[in-house]
C-alpha cells in the first residue's frame, strides 16, 4: 500500500512539475511584461505545489531520497505526468488552451482530493486550490478575449484548442493505480469528474466564440510512462545541472 | 478598442492592509479594467504586498499643471500654524 501511495503522489507531483518547469519556459519571453510575470507566477505555484508532493512522497518511501532526487534523476519513463502537460508552448494561444485544459481540471481534481482520507494529501489540496481558481481564472479570461477578439487572434486560439482536445481523454481514463486509490477513499474518482469537466469547458467554449471539437478524445499513455518525444528534451534541460554535477547545491 | 497596438496605461493604487489608505504604487498597461486588475496582482502584488487593488485609466486623473506649482503651494508654507506640530501625541496613535 505504501508503495502504491507513493507512485500516486509522484504522479501528481510530476503533472505541476512538468507544467511548470513548461511555463518557466516563457521567463523573459511573454508577449507583455504582465503576462510574463503572471506566466510565471503560476510556474512558481505549481513548483511549489510539486514540492510539497515530494517532500511527502520521499517522507512515505523513507529511503533517503529526497525531493531533488525524485526531480532530477528520474527518466522519462519513470515520469507520469499527462502527456498534455510537457507538449511544448507554441505560440501563447497554445499555451493557453494548454492551460485552460488542464486549469479547468485541476480545480475539480483538487476539490475532491480535499476529501481525501490521507490528511496530509488533503491538507495540499486545500493550500492548491486557492492557487489554482486564479489559473483557471487566468486561462479563462485569456482564452476568451482571444477567441472573440480579431480574425486573427481567433484562428490561433482555434487551432490551440483542437491541437491539444486530444491528450484531455487522459484525464478521466483511469489506470489501475488510480482506481486503487480512488476505492481506498484517497484517490480521486477522475471517471466521475468527466461529465462537469466538458460542460465547464464547452460554457467558457461559447462565451470565447471557439468551436468545440465534435471528435471524443482518446489520447493516453503519460500516465503509464508512455511520453511524447517532447519530454525527453525537457528533461534533458530540466536535468542538466545535477546529471552533469552529481549532488551539485547552490 | 481604437488602437489596438498600444494599450492604455493604467495606475494601480494598492491598499497593503486593512485600515491603511490605498497608495499609488506604479503603473501598466492593459485593454480594460478587468485585464489592468489581474495584471496589478500579478505584478504589484506578488510578494504579499496587498489586500486590496484599485486601478484607475491614468487619463481620467486630472493633475495640477507643475508651472502653476508656485500659485498652488508656496502661499501654504508660511502658515506653520496649521500643522499641528504644537500638541504632543500619545504613543498608542498611529499612522499619522
Amino acid at each position: 500500500m505504501k508503495e502504491r501511495l507513493f507512485d500516486y503522489i509522484l504522479q501528481l507531483g510530476d503533472n505541476s512539475l512538468i507544467l511548470g518547469h513548461r511555463l518557466s519556459e516563457w521567463c523573459g519571453h511573454g508577449p507583455i511584461l504582465e503576462v510574463d510575470m503572471a506566466l510565471t507566477n503560476i510556474s512558481l505555484d505549481l513548483i511549489g505545489q510539486t514540492r510539497n508532493y515530494f517532500q511527502y512522497a520521499a517522507k512515505i518511501e523513507d529511503k533517503g531520497r529526497t525531493e531533488d532526487d525524485l526531480a532530477f534523476l528520474r527518466t522519462d519513463r519513470q515520469y507520469r505526468n499527462y502527456l498534455l502537460v510537457e507538449q511544448p508552448n507554441g505560440d501563447f494561444a497554445a499555451t493557453i488552451a494548454r492551460q485552460f485544459y488542464f486549469d479547468s481540471f485541476h480545480l475539480l481534481f483538487l476539490q475532491e482530493l480535499v476529501k481525501s482520507k490521507d490528511e496530509q494529501l488533503a491538507a495540499i489540496a486545500a493550500k492548491s486550490v486557492k492557487e489554482v481558481s486564479y489559473h483557471l481564472r487566468f486561462s479563462s479570461d485569456w482564452l476568451i478575449r482571444l477567441g472573440d477578439g480579431t480574425e486573427e487572434s481567433r484562428t490561433k486560439m482555434q487551432e490551440g484548442v483542437d491541437d491539444l482536445w486530444n491528450f484531455t481523454a487522459e484525464f478521466f481514463l483511469m489506470n489501475d493505480l488510480e482506481k486503487e486509490m480512488a476505492a481506498a477513499g484517497i484517490g480521486v474518482d477522475v471517471q466521475a469528474l468527466e461529465e462537469s469537466y466538458y460542460a465547464q469547458i464547452q460554457e467558457v467554449f461559447e462565451a470565447a466564440k471557439i468551436q468545440m471539437p465534435d471528435y471524443k478524445p482518446g489520447q493516453i499513455g503519460g500516465k503509464d510512462g508512455m511520453h511524447s518525444e517532447h519530454l525527453g528534451h525537457l528533461l534533458a534541460e530540466m536535468q542538466y545541472m545535477q546529471r552533469a554535477y552529481p549532488g551539485m547545491e547552490w | 478598442m481604437s488602437d489596438k497596438k498600444n494599450w492604455p496605461l493604467y495606475e494601480v493604487f494598492i491598499r497593503s492592509k486593512n485600515g491603511l489608505n490605498h497608495r499609488h504604487v506604479g503603473s501598466l498597461h492593459a485593454t480594460d479594467e478587468e485585464m489592468a486588475l489581474e495584471n496589478a496582482r500579478d505584478v504589484y502584488t506578488r510578494r504579499s504586498e496587498g489586500v486590496s487593488i484599485w486601478v484607475v485609466e491614468s487619463r481620467h486623473i486630472f493633475a495640477s499643471n507643475p508651472d502653476e506649482a508656485g500659485e498652488l503651494f508656496e502661499p501654504a508654507q508660511d502658515k506653520v500654524y496649521r500643522h499641528p506640530t504644537f500638541y504632543e501625541l500619545p504613543d498608542e496613535v498611529k499612522h499619522i
